[in-house]
């Protein structure tokens, strides 16, 4: 086995820290999906390469717990709150409505990459249900209304963005 | 001189709470007088953002705070010396129109949440922290460490309820060179927010009790296992652990014993499952969070096959309250099994909702009429869903039910982790059972078959019953389903699933058989059942949902109401969701 003598992902530290340490293939794969908000092929291979697991079980790990993903994200993402308080104050109609004003089609990313629509356990703020976060942002005691005005205030600095 | 506190928990930043802590920053700039602050969850989460004055006598709350409120109060209170009434509500934490929220609490749990800087030290140690782990150190052995804890009748907060102390004990009486002290905050019931109120807001308290538990065990490594999607908690954590070792409290001869202790944080993943002790560690060793067989249990073989004692947030802050206050006064509260306190996370359609820590004893009556207000919009309380996806129902007529392990028990549901949802006639039982097990179905890990396909299964059959295409023999199929889940499954994960199911089918069966039979639901909530109806007051003849028809019948001409056929209506509820004008009903 040899060290990746320069690596994209981890700084030389983070290496020596984890160097050989099985049980530090979740923290590894942390640090690369906070700062690419995914896990992208060739991390998976130094992580393999650094703590000695082997590929096809850092994979088992990614696909198993939820926070990592395969794939680019969209540039806003919208966590619906699907918590027990927002689900009986309708979170599930927030959702449908996302699902159709965003044309999202089976898919958690429209085709613009604007948008990647995530259903969540809880976020955490109940009295403000149904709430929805963007990105860093809490939007709270939505209504089929507030909600559209949102995406499209989105959807326009988002096009004035790019 | 005044201190205004800003409550800056994860509810109150979502509500605005840093919106007004930087408009108070700014309006303050120049006196030297007001000294500003900011602390965690103050429990009343229905009147966030929350700020706090005092002035050196009195405390006033106020509630519902927006910027343009702070303007008010600080030329009023602040510069002319005069509160404003209105919107206060509470006064030193007694008085006020919210004091029924208050009255009935007794805090040992929360009971630095909201009064202290959670990030430090000084705040918490003059409130009598780190003053239990210096009493057991320095005047206690670990038997007797263990043996007030069992006497104390603590059981554990996570759910399951199994005695603190006799656990403790095992793991003492297991010979190893290393040992370790877990603490489980990985807490994922969807709607409890308990574990991380404490986390956010008292940090130092669940330090405190895993220092003394390691000292009762002879451990010297503790994790805390925190769930990732509390980045808060996580943030407060790691300052409290560095704090900590700069002062010497964490890490080798504290207070100047030869008592060692360290703690390293790990943030979960996003795993339900890893709040099960075995899938918990598997979690830390790096590995896919699937639990194991027991035993061997943790106390023998644990992190790394070493003794492992692992507990929950609520179980450890309650540690150092009872060496420093005795397990007399802690067993005197409560049930003859059941001591002391618990924190519930209350959701749902009460007037009040939020955190709040009641004594064991209480009934869910006083709970939900008292603590809570009752139920909002002068609706009619059904029930309460206790312990979330692993818990049950609770109807109405057993609202006497005390908050006691054996008492919840009995009526189908578990004590839990404190998940409390407050239900009325508009919720859908069904539906609701349909909630709770589609959580749990997404979050089974897959090990067990029963579990991972058994639950799979009644899913389908719930989601026909809620579409109104319910079979006969479809709640006998669910009820021998489920209860073949709960023997066959390995963990607490698949034995308790079936349990929001079955408890909603002993008690709301006429509910399940509307369904299935008249094709109705009884809380007018199933899409597929109810029927949609526009109101000619209210409709403006916008257009709007006859554009967004997919079946075109809603009828009528341009800003005159419309009609729907209800012949050809789907049901799909996109009407219901457009309109602008609040004029679509369902019945």
């Amino acid at each position: 086995m040899h060290m990746p003598i320069e690596s994209k992902f981890f700084d030389k530290e983070t290496i020596e820290d984890t160097l050989n340490d099985p049980s530090q293939v979740i923290p590894l794969l942390q640090i690369v999906q906070e700062k690419n908000g995914y896990i992208p092929e060739k991390a998976i291979e130094e992580i393999s390469e650094i703590t000695g697991v082997s590929i096809s079980n850092i994979f088992s790990v990614i696909t198993f717990y939820k926070q990592f993903r395969l794939r680019p994200p969209g540039k806003y993402i919208i966590r619906v709150c699907d918590g027990t308080a927002c689900h009986v104050n309708n979170a599930r109609m927030l959702l449908d409505i996302l699902n159709d004003e965003l044309k999202l089609e089976g898919t958690d990313t429209t085709e613009d990459g604007l948008f990647t629509v995530m259903p969540v356990a809880c976020l955490g703020c109940c009295s403000l249900a149904p709430v929805i976060m963007v990105n860093e942002d809490t939007h709270g005691k939505l209504t089929p209304q507030k909600l559209r005005k949102i995406i499209k205030d989105y959807q326009r600095k988002g096009k004035e963005n790019h | 001189m005044y201190k205004i506190t800003v409550g800056m928990a994860t509810c109150g930043i979502s509500a605005g709470a840093e919106k007004v802590y930087k408009s108070i920053e700014t309006l303050i700039k120049d006196k030297k007088d007001v000294k500003l602050a900011i602390t965690g969850c103050m429990g009343m989460c229905y009147k966030e953002p929350l700020v706090e004055i005092f002035d050196g006598k009195t405390t006033y709350l106020y509630g519902d705070i927006d910027e343009k409120k702070v303007q008010q109060i600080f030329e009023s209170h602040i510069q002319n010396n005069t509160p404003i009434d209105e919107l206060i509500v509470l006064k030193d934490y007694k008085t006020g129109p919210e004091q029924e929220f208050t009255e009935r609490q007794y805090k040992i749990v929360l009971r630095n949440c909201g009064l202290i800087d959670p990030d430090s030290i000084e705040e918490y140690e003059a409130r009598d922290g780190y003053k239990a782990i210096r009493k057991v150190i320095t005047s206690m052995t670990p038997d007797e460490v263990i043996d007030v804890i069992i006497k104390s009748g603590l059981r554990g907060r996570g759910g399951a309820g199994f005695l603190t102390g006799q656990k403790w004990k095992f793991a003492r009486a297991s010979v190893s060179d290393q040992k370790y002290v877990i603490c489980n905050a990985d807490e994922g019931d969807p709607g409890a927010f308990m574990d991380r109120s404490v986390l956010e807001g008292d940090p130092h308290s669940v330090i405190e009790g895993m220092m003394i538990c390691g000292y009762a065990i002879g451990a010297t490594q503790g994790y805390i296992y925190c769930r990732a999607e509390y980045p808060l908690a996580v943030k407060r954590l790691k300052k409290a652990i560095k704090l900590l070792e700069e002062k010497g409290y964490l890490g080798d001869n504290l207070f100047g014993s030869n008592f060692s202790f360290r703690i390293k944080l790990k943030e979960g993943a996003g795993a339900f499952v890893c709040g099960e002790e075995t899938a918990l560690m598997a979690s830390i060793e790096g590995k896919r969070g699937t639990p194991r067989p027991r035993p061997p249990y943790p106390a023998v073989k644990g992190l790394w096959g070493k003794p492992t004692n692992i507990n929950n947030v609520e179980t450890f802050a309650n540690v150092p309250w009872i060496i420093l206050n005795g397990w007399e006064k802690f067993a005197s509260m409560g049930t003859e099994k059941s001591k002391g306190t618990k924190v519930f996370a209350i959701a749902g359609k009460a007037v009040r909702t939020g955190l709040v820590e009641v004594p064991m004893g209480i009934t869910i009556r006083d709970i939900v009429f008292n603590v809570c207000g009752g139920i909002k919009d002068g609706k009619k309380f059904k029930a309460v869903q206790i312990g979330g996806p692993s818990g049950g129902c609770i109807p109405e007529s057993l609202a006497d039910t005390q908050i006691d392990y054996e008492q919840i028990t009995k009526t189908g549901a578990i004590m839990g982790s404190g998940g409390l949802v407050i239900m009325d006639e508009t919720t859908c039982m069904v539906e609701m059972a349909r909630f709770f097990l589609n959580f749990t179905q997404l979050e089974s890990c897959g090990k067990c078959t029963s579990c991972r396909i058994g639950t799979l299964r009644m899913l389908e059959i719930l989601e026909r019953i809620v579409d109104g295409k319910g079979e006969d023999k479809d709640i006998e199929k669910l009820e021998e389903l489920g209860e073949f889940i709960k023997k066959t499954s390995q963990c607490g994960l698949g034995q308790t699933a079936p349990n929001p199911v079955l408890t909603t089918i002993k008690y709301f069966r006429d509910e399940y058989e509307a369904h299935i039979k008249e094709k109705r639901c009884p809380a007018h909530s199933c899409g597929a059942l109810v029927k949609f109806i526009i109101i000619p007051e209210k409709c403006t003849g916008c257009m709007v949902c006859a554009r967004q028809c997919p079946v075109n019948c809603i009828i009528g001409e341009k800003k005159k109401p419309h009609v729907i056929d209800q012949s050809r209506c789907t049901r799909c509820g996109k009407c219901f969701t457009v309109c602008n004008f609040d004029a679509i009903l369902k019945d």
